[in-house]
């Protein structure tokens, strides 16, 4: 599918940027005319992918986090959410719900509400080198006279 | 972020605001002070003026679910969202805790 218009944003992976990111999205698919579920939709699995990054990706140190957003045909969003961080072992375990590698405050949820929440989720990881998260969804209502 | 009544061995907890991961720690510590002082029988979380909550909010009820059960207490959430329901189901908290859509009046009293 084509990219009609897309962003790119680079944030450090502070857990006070987690509302500026989810927000900072929203904002930009706002173009988009989604009803206000669909932003809710939108901003809660960037919360938990953004929230990964700085939880499981970078532990210890404060790396980057990047974040694209394209607007699709057919009135669809796919976002990107990126790290150089530790990566997943396994992939499909990490995806299961409950498990959990970080702390007891930690519900192990993450992808099982990005999965509810989008249409698509998609993860590739590699151990040393970072996770990418895509996040896809299509949303009901048409651009008018965009 | 979170403010707590006390009375009659009964902690409500009122949060407010966005609920995720940067935020949750602090509300976790002014709630765990309350069970701490207080040593309620029932602790209620509500959740009525929460506009955001991902599920960074699942790990925080779980974890005062764990915390009144040491002391045989209990625990409920007031929750008018069907979003946040949604994802407290996924969790399976509705298993552990009753979760009510408003506040009832002698709770509330």
């Amino acid at each position: 599918m084509k990219s009609t218009n897309e962003i790119k944003l680079t944030i450090p992976s502070k857990s006070s940027n987690e509302g500026y990111a989810r927000v900072a999205v929203s904002a930009f698919i706002a173009q988009l005319d989604p009803t206000v579920e669909e932003l809710q939709d939108i901003k809660t699995a960037v919360s938990e992918a953004v929230t990964n990054c700085i939880v499981h990706a970078y532990p210890d140190v404060i790396g980057k986090i990047y974040i694209m957003v394209q607007l699709l045909d057919k009135n669809t969003v796919r976002i990107k959410i990126r790290d150089t961080g530790r990566g997943i072992e396994d992939v499909q375990k990490a995806m299961e719900p409950l498990f959990t590698t970080g702390s007891e405050e930690r519900s192990g949820l993450g992808f099982s509400v990005m999965e509810s929440f989008m249409d698509k989720v998609t993860v590739t990881s590699k151990k040393g080198k970072g996770t990418s998260v895509t996040l896809t969804k299509r949303l009901s209502q048409r651009v008018k006279n965009a | 972020m979170v403010r707590c009544e006390a009375s009659n061995e009964v902690v409500t907890a009122y949060l407010c605001g966005e609920i995720d991961h940067h935020i949750a720690p602090k509300i976790r510590e002014d709630i765990d002070a309350n069970i701490q002082s207080y040593r309620p029988k029932l602790l209620i979380l509500d959740f009525s003026d929460v506009s955001f909550m991902d599920s960074s909010g699942i790990g925080l009820i779980m974890g005062r679910y764990r915390k009144m059960s040491l002391s045989k207490g209990k625990t409920e959430v007031v929750c008018p969202c069907a979003r946040m329901q949604k994802i407290m189901q996924m969790a399976g908290i509705d298993r552990l805790v009753e979760i009510r859509k408003e506040q009832t009046d002698e709770v509330n009293k």
